[in-house]
C-alpha cells in the first residue's frame, strides 16, 4: 500500500510538472493541446493548493482554525508584486520610474520600504520572512495566552478584517483598493510570453510538490504526532510535558509561509493583487477548499483547491448570481454531510478492513474521532435522558 | 353655455365664490378660495408690471413692506426675472408669474402662476394653463430693482418666520438674519427677543443680534458685542471674529476682545466635541451591546458561534423596510407609527430564522464550535445572496419617522438626536428585560442550569433541547431588533450585518462568555473606542487599533473581563 501510494504520488507529480506544460507546448492547432488559458489558470489553482496545503497543517492537524490567512497570503502577493511593479520601470503609462498609482497619488519620491524590493534576492527573501515574520509575532502573542478554538478564529478574522482595510488606504502606498497591476516582466522575461508564463507554471508545479513534501515530512515525524494530539487534546499534551504553544507557533509559521509562497506565485501568474483578495471573505473560502477536500489528509487540500476553483470558475462564467449560493450550501453540506472531505470519505470507504503498517491513517484520516471527551459528552447524556 | 362664465370667475382673483369654484373644480385649492388680495395690494400688483422704473420699484418697496406671506413669491420672481404680464379676455391686464419652459412643437410653452400667493392658474379642464411665452409681456427688472428687492426678500421672509409657531423655525430664522441682516433688522430682532418664550430661540435671537451689532456698531459697541458672542460661546461668530482679530485695521480693544472671544468660544468647542463624541460612542456601543448579547448568550449555552448572526440583524432591518413599505401603501395617514409595528415586527422575523436555522442545522452540531461556524458561515452568505438576490443589491431606503428625526438642545452647540437617544433606550430596555428573563424566571434559572452543567440540567428534568431552541431564537430577536434600530442611524443593504459581526464578535470575546455585565462594559468600551479614535486617526486606524488593544487585553485576562472562577481544566 506504502509503496502504491507513493508511486501514484510520484505519477501525479510528473503529470503535473512534466506532462501539462508539454501538452501546451504542442504546436497550435493539435488535438491535444492544452490552451495557454487553461494552463495558466491551472497555474493559479496550483498556486492555491500551495496556501490549502498550508491551512491543512494549522487546521487539519493541528485543529486550529485559522480564518486570517488571507493576510500572508496578502503579504507574500503584495512582496511580489512590489518587486514586480518596480520592474515595469519607465514602461509604465505615465513614463515615470514610480508605480501609476503614486504619481496618481501625487508621491513625488519612492517611499523608503519600497527601495529594498528593487532587488531580485531580496524581494524572494521577503515573500518567505514577511509572513513568518508577521504570523510569529501574531501567534507568539495569541498562543502564548492561550487563545484557542473559536476565539483564535475570531481574532484572525478580525485580523484578516483590519489588514483588509488598511491596504484599502491610497496612505499605504500599496496601491489603495486598485491594488497592483499592470506588471510587464519578471526578472526580465516578458510576462505576456506563452513560455514565460508556461515557466511560471512549472515553478508553481515545482513548488507544490516541494511543499507537499514538506508537509508530508511535518505529519510523519515525531513533531506531526504531536501536532494531532494537540488537535485530539490538547490539555492532555500540555499535561504530558509538552508545550503545545511552541508547537502551534511552528505550523502557524510554517503555513504563513506557505501562504506567501503562493501569494507570490499567483501574482505574475494572474497579473494583479488587490485588497479583495486578503479580506475576510477569501480567507474563509481558502478554508472550504481544505474541508471539502478533507482535512488531516495532504492530498486533500490540493484536491479541494483545485475543485472548488474549478467549480467557482465555471459558475462565475455562466451563473454569477448563483456562486455565493452555492459556496454558501458547500459550507453547510460538507459540514453536515461529509465531515471528513472527498478525500477523506473515499480513504474510509476503501479502508473498511484495516491494514497492517496503517497506524497513522487511524490517528490521520479521521479528524472528527479524538473530538475532545468534554465537549462529546453533554450530547450523550442528554439523549440518554430524554430517551427515558 | 356655463363654461365660459364659470371660467371668467375663476379667472378673476378673489371674485370665484367658493360654490361655483367648487361646480367647476377649477379652484386651485379645492372646497375653499383663499382669501383674495386687498384692493390695495391689487393696484400695486398691477403697478409693479409698470414700464416706469420708479413708479415699479415703489410698489414693489410698498409690497414688501405689507409682511403679507404671499407677497413673498412675487418678490423673488421680480428678482429672477420671471415675471409677465398677460392680457386677460376684455382687455384687462394681469400680473402673472411663470414657472419653467416646456418645449412643444417649435413653441415655448410656460405655466402660469397667480402673483399672489403663486397659485398655479387652471384652466377649466382642471390642467394647468400652459401659455406661449411670446404672447406674453416680459417685466424688466433693472439692477436697482433687484437691489432694492434684496434686503425686502431677506427681512420679509425673517420677520414672517420670527412669529412662526415653532421654535425651530424662529432659531434658524433669527440665525439667518444675523448673518446678512441691517441696523433695521436688528430693531425687528430686538423686539422679536422681548416676545420670546424659548430658550433656544432667545439664544439664537440674542447671537444674531450680536452679529448685526459687530458689523454695524460704533466701535465700543462692536467691542461689546465680541464679549458678548464670547459669553455665548457662539460657533457662527467664529468667521467674523477670525476676520476682526487677522484684521490689521481693526482698532487694537476690538482685535483683544475678539481674539479673547475666540479662545472662548474654541474651549466650548472641543467640550461639545468631547460630549457629541461620547453620544455617538454610546450610540454605537447599544447596537453592538444588542448584537453581542445574543451571540454571548448562544455561545455561553451552546458553544454556538453563529457567524449568521449579523444576517439575521441585516433580517430584522429588511423587515423594518417591509413594513415602511406596507404603511405606505396601504396605511399612509398611519406612517409616522410604521416603526411602532416594525420594532416587534423584526423581532418575530428574526426570531423564526433563528429558530429554523437552529432546528434545521445547528442542533446536530453541538460540542463542535469550530464546524458550527463554518457552517453558519455558510448560511449567511446564502442568507446574504438571497438578500441581494430578492431587494437588489443597493441599499434600500428607510425614511425615519417624523417623531425620531430632529433632537434636543441640551447645551449651547450640542442637540441629542433623538434616532440615537431612541436606539440607546431601546438597548437599556432590552438588556434590562433580558437581565430579569435571565435571573428573575424560570426560564432564566433553566437557561442558566443548561449553561453550567448540560448533563446535571438534563438529569433534574429540564429539557436542554427546548432551552437551546428558545435561546437561540431570543439571541436571533435580539440581533432583529439591532437591525430595526439601525435602519434609523446606517444604511441598510445586504453587507449590512458583515459590517457589525466582527466588531460585535470583539465584545463577546472582551467581554467574556455569557456575562451580561461583561458584554455591556465590552460594548460601552469598544463602541466608544471607536468614536473616539475616528475623528482623529480616521475609522481604519481604528479598527486595527482596537484589534491590537484586544489581543494584549486577552493576554492579561485570556477567559474575558469576569472570568468564571473554579478549576476547569480547559480554560
Amino acid at each position: 500500500m506504502r509503496s502504491l501510494e507513493r508511486w501514484g504520488l510520484l505519477g501525479l507529480a510528473v503529470v503535473l510538472v512534466v506532462a501539462l506544460p508539454t501538452l501546451n507546448a504542442l504546436p497550435a492547432g493539435s488535438p491535444l493541446r492544452i490552451s495557454d488559458f487553461t494552463l495558466n489558470l491551472f497555474g493559479k489553482f496550483l498556486a492555491y493548493a500551495i496556501l490549502a496545503l498550508g491551512i491543512d497543517l494549522i487546521w487539519g492537524y493541528t485543529g486550529v482554525l485559522s480564518l486570517g490567512h488571507g493576510v500572508f497570503f496578502g503579504l507574500g502577493a503584495y512582496a511580489m508584486g512590489m518587486h514586480l511593479m518596480l520592474e515595469i520601470g519607465t514602461r509604465s503609462v505615465y513614463r515615470n520610474v514610480l508605480p501609476d498609482f503614486m504619481v496618481w497619488n501625487q508621491v513625488t519620491e519612492l517611499p523608503l520600504f519600497w527601495k529594498p524590493f528593487y532587488s531580485v534576492p531580496f524581494t524572494l527573501l521577503a515573500v518567505l520572512a514577511v509572513p513568518a515574520l508577521f504570523a510569529f509575532a501574531f501567534g507568539y502573542l495569541t498562543f502564548r495566552s492561550r487563545i484557542r478554538g473559536v476565539y483564535f478564529s475570531i481574532i484572525t478574522q478580525a485580523l484578516a478584517l483590519s489588514t483588509w482595510l488598511m491596504f484599502n488606504r491610497n496612505a499605504m502606498n500599496l496601491g489603495g483598493t486598485n491594488g497592483l497591476s499592470g506588471f510587464k516582466s519578471i526578472f526580465g522575461f516578458t510576462l505576456n510570453s506563452a513560455a514565460t508564463q508556461r515557466g511560471l507554471y512549472v515553478a508553481t508545479a515545482l513548488c507544490l510538490c516541494g511543499a507537499f513534501v514538506l508537509c508530508r515530512a511535518i505529519v510523519r515525524s515525531p513533531a506531526g504526532r504531536v501536532l494531532i494530539a494537540i488537535r485530539d487534546s490538547e490539555t492532555r499534551v500540555l499535561f504530558s510535558g509538552y508545550s503545545p504553544a511552541a508547537f502551534k507557533l511552528f505550523v502557524f509559521v510554517v503555513s504563513a509561509v506557505l501562504a506567501g509562497v503562493a501569494g507570490a506565485l499567483y501574482v505574475p501568474q494572474v497579473g494583479i493583487i488587490t485588497p479583495a483578495k486578503i479580506g475576510v471573505l477569501p480567507s474563509i473560502e481558502m478554508i472550504i477548499w481544505v474541508a471539502v477536500g478533507g482535512r488531516g489528509t495532504l492530498l486533500g487540500p490540493v484536491a479541494g483547491a483545485l475543485g472548488v476553483n474549478w467549480l467557482q470558475s465555471v459558475l462565475t462564467t455562466h451563473y454569477p448570481d448563483l456562486w455565493l449560493l452555492v459556496l454558501g450550501g458547500l459550507f453547510v453540506a460538507v459540514v453536515l454531510f461529509i465531515p471528513d472531505g472527498l478525500v477523506g470519505t473515499a480513504r474510509k470507504l476503501l479502508r473498511r478492513r484495516p491494514r497492517r503498517g496503517d497506524a497513522d491513517a487511524r490517528l490521520v484520516g479521521r479528524p472528527d474521532e479524538g473530538r475532545r471527551p468534554e465537549e462529546a459528552k453533554p450530547r450523550t447524556e442528554v439523549r440518554h435522558v430524554q430517551a427515558r | 353655455m356655463w363654461r365660459p362664465l364659470l371660467l371668467a370667475l375663476a379667472l378673476l382673483p378673489g371674485l370665484a365664490a367658493p360654490t361655483a369654484a367648487q361646480g367647476a373644480g377649477a379652484s386651485p385649492s379645492g372646497a375653499v378660495a383663499p382669501p383674495g388680495p386687498s384692493a390695495e395690494i391689487v393696484k400695486q400688483l398691477a403697478d409693479v408690471a409698470s414700464a416706469d422704473a420708479a413708479v415699479q420699484e415703489g410698489a414693489a418697496v410698498a409690497l414688501g413692506k405689507t409682511g403679507d406671506r404671499k407677497i413673498l413669491p412675487l418678490l423673488e420672481a421680480l428678482r429672477e426675472g420671471s415675471v409677465y404680464v398677460r392680457l386677460l379676455p376684455g382687455g384687462k391686464k394681469e400680473t402673472v408669474i411663470v414657472g419653467d419652459k416646456v418645449a412643444e412643437g417649435d413653441k415655448t410653452l410656460v405655466p402660469l402662476f397667480r402673483a399672489y400667493g403663486r397659485e398655479p392658474i387652471v384652466g377649466a379642464d382642471g390642467k394647468p394653463v400652459l401659455a406661449d411665452l411670446t404672447t406674453l409681456g416680459e417685466v424688466p427688472t433693472g439692477r436697482s430693482l433687484r437691489i432694492a428687492i434684496r434686503p425686502l426678500i431677506d427681512a420679509f421672509s425673517g420677520q414672517s418666520d420670527l412669529v412662526a409657531p415653532d421654535p425651530a423655525t424662529r432659531r434658524a430664522a433669527a440665525t439667518k438674519m444675523g448673518y446678512t441682516g441691517d441696523a433695521a433688522t436688528r430693531q425687528v430682532l430686538e423686539d422679536a427677543l422681548g416676545k420670546e418664550r424659548d430658550r433656544w430661540a432667545r439664544f439664537a435671537l440674542r447671537e444674531a443680534i450680536a452679529l448685526i451689532r459687530l458689523r454695524t456698531g460704533s466701535e465700543t459697541e462692536r467691542v461689546a458685542a465680541a464679549e458678548a458672542l464670547g459669553r455665548l460661546r457662539s460657533a457662527n461668530a467664529m468667521e467674523p471674529l477670525y476676520q476682526l482679530a487677522s484684521d490689521a485695521q481693526a482698532p487694537a480693544p476690538l482685535a483683544a476682545a475678539a481674539r479673547e472671544a475666540i479662545k472662548r468660544i474654541e474651549r466650548w468647542g472641543l467640550f461639545t466635541q468631547g460630549i457629541e463624541i461620547a453620544f455617538q460612542g454610546l450610540s454605537l456601543s447599544s447596537i453592538l451591546l444588542l448584537m453581542a448579547l445574543g451571540l454571548a448568550i448562544v455561545f455561553g449555552l451552546m458553544g454556538v458561534i453563529n457567524m449568521a448572526h449579523g444576517e439575521l440583524m441585516a433580517i430584522g432591518a429588511y423587515a423594518t423596510f417591509l413594513v415602511q413599505g406596507w404603511f405606505t401603501a396601504y396605511f399612509p395617514t398611519y406612517f409616522d407609527y410604521y416603526f411602532l409595528v416594525a420594532l416587534p415586527f423584526s423581532f418575530l422575523v428574526s426570531a423564526t430564522a433563528g429558530l429554523v436555522l437552529e432546528r434545521g442545522v445547528i442542533r446536530h452540531l453541538y460540542g463542535r464550535p469550530l464546524e458550527t461556524l463554518l457552517l453558519t458561515w455558510g448560511v449567511s452568505l446564502m442568507i446574504q445572496q438571497g438578500l441581494r438576490l430578492w431587494f437588489g443589491a443597493a441599499n434600500v431606503d428607510v425614511t425615519a419617522p417624523r417623531w425620531l428625526s430632529g433632537g434636543i438642545p441640551v447645551m449651547i452647540g450640542v442637540q441629542l438626536p433623538y434616532n440615537r437617544l431612541f436606539i440607546i433606550g431601546l438597548a437599556a430596555v432590552a438588556v434590562g428585560a433580558m437581565y430579569l428573563l435571565l435571573f428573575r424566571t424560570d426560564a432564566g434559572l433553566r437557561i442558566r442550569a443548561v449553561t453550567q452543567n448540560r448533563g446535571m440540567a438534563a438529569c433534574l428534568g429540564v429539557r436542554a433541547r427546548w432551552v437551546d431552541a428558545g435561546t437561540f431564537a431570543l439571541g436571533a430577536g435580539l440581533a432583529g431588533l439591532a437591525g430595526c434600530a439601525i435602519t434609523q442611524i446606517g444604511n441598510v443593504g445586504p453587507e449590512l450585518g458583515q459590517n457589525y459581526i466582527v466588531d460585535s464578535f470583539m465584545v463577546v470575546v472582551t467581554g467574556g462568555v455569557g456575562k451580561l455585565l461583561g458584554s455591556i462594559l465590552a460594548a460601552i468600551g469598544i463602541g466608544g473606542l471607536n468614536k473616539i479614535i475616528e475623528p482623529g486617526m480616521g475609522a481604519v486606524f481604528g479598527k486595527v487599533l482596537i484589534l491590537v488593544l484586544v489581543i494584549l487585553f486577552i493576554q492579561r485576562r485570556p477567559s474575558g473581563l469576569f472570568a468564571t472562577r473554579g478549576r476547569y481544566a480547559e480554560s
